[in-house]
C-alpha cells in the first residue's frame, strides 16, 4: 500500500476529448454544462482579467469555490485563482488553476488542467486530488456522448 | 487515449513502481526517478516514454528542468469504462433474478 507522504503542491491532469476546443471552452465556462459534470455546480465566470469566478452548488447561491480570472484566451487558455469554501477550507490560501486546450490531429483535443500554488492550501490539495479525475472523466463523457456520467 | 497503451504500460512492475513513486511525490526529474530504479538511465527513459505515450505521465518544463507528473485520468477512464460496467451488471443481474423469482413465486 502506498501512501501520500507529502502535499502535492502542483497537480497535473490531462485528457484527450473528441470535441473541438470551442466545445471544451464552453463546457468549462458555462453553467448549463458544468452542472452536468462538475459535482452538480454552476460556473459563473466574468471572463476578463480581474473578473470573478464562482462555482455555485446546484440551483442555490451557495458558493463552493471563488477566485479571480488572471488570463482568458478563448478557446486556448484560461487561468484563475481558486479558493475552496466547503468544510473548513476557506481559511486556506488561494491556489491557481490553469486550463490549457490544444487541438490535435484527427478531431481530438488535449485538455490539460494544472492546479498549482497549493503550498498554502494543503486541505484543498488533498481534497481535489480525486475530484479532478472524476470531473475530467465526466467532462469527456458529456462531450463525447451528450450524456452525463452515471 | 488508447486503452491498449494504458493496459500495456501498466503490465510491467518497473512502470508500476515509477507510478507509485510519483504518487508519493509528484513533479520529479528523470535523475530523481532513475536513482530509485536498479537500471540504466536509458532503461528508465524508455519506461517513462511508454508511460508518457499512455498518458499516465505528463512532463512539464519548469525553467530548465523537465518534471514528470502522474496523470491518473486514464486509470479513472478505465475504471469508468470497465470496472463500473461489470460491477453494475453484476448488481443488475441480481435485481433481475429477484424480479424473476418473485414473479414466478
Amino acid at each position: 500500500m502506498t501512501t501520500i507522504t507529502e502535499i502535492q503542491t502542483t497537480q497535473v491532469y490531462q485528457v484527450f476529448i473528441r470535441a473541438t476546443p470551442e466545445q471544451i471552452w464552453d463546457a468549462i465556462t458555462k453553467p448549463e454544462f458544468t452542472q452536468k459534470y462538475f459535482h452538480g455546480t454552476r460556473a459563473d465566470f466574468d471572463l476578463r482579467p480581474g473578473g470573478h469566478y464562482r462555482s455555485l452548488m446546484g440551483d442555490s447561491e451557495e458558493v463552493m469555490v471563488d477566485g479571480e480570472v488572471l488570463e482568458s484566451d478563448p478557446p486556448r487558455k484560461l487561468v484563475h485563482t481558486w479558493r475552496s469554501y466547503w468544510a473548513d477550507l476557506a481559511a486556506e490560501d488561494p491556489s491557481r488553476l490553469t486550463w490549457e486546450i490544444e487541438a490535435q490531429e484527427g478531431g481530438t483535443t488535449l485538455l490539460t488542467v494544472v492546479h498549482d500554488q497549493l503550498e498554502g492550501a494543503p486541505k484543498t490539495a488533498a481534497g481535489v486530488a480525486g475530484g479532478w479525475m472524476r470531473v475530467l472523466s465526466g467532462l469527456k463523457t458529456l462531450l463525447e456522448t451528450g450524456e452525463p456520467l452515471a | 487515449m488508447d486503452d491498449d497503451l494504458v493496459f500495456r504500460a501498466l503490465a510491467d512492475p518497473t512502470r508500476r513502481l515509477l507510478l507509485d513513486r510519483l504518487y508519493e511525490r509528484d513533479g520529479r526529474t528523470l535523475t530523481e526517478l532513475e536513482s530509485q530504479l536498479e537500471m540504466t538511465r536509458f532503461g528508465a527513459m524508455k519506461h517513462l516514454r511508454l508511460l508518457e505515450e499512455a498518458g499516465l505521465v505528463v512532463t512539464r518544463k519548469e525553467g530548465r528542468t523537465k518534471l514528470h507528473f502522474l496523470n491518473p485520468v486514464p486509470i479513472r477512464l478505465i475504471h469508468d469504462r470497465w470496472i463500473d460496467k461489470y460491477t453494475e451488471r453484476h448488481v443488475s443481474a441480481l435485481v433481475d433474478l429477484k424480479t424473476e423469482l418473485e414473479e414466478t413465486a
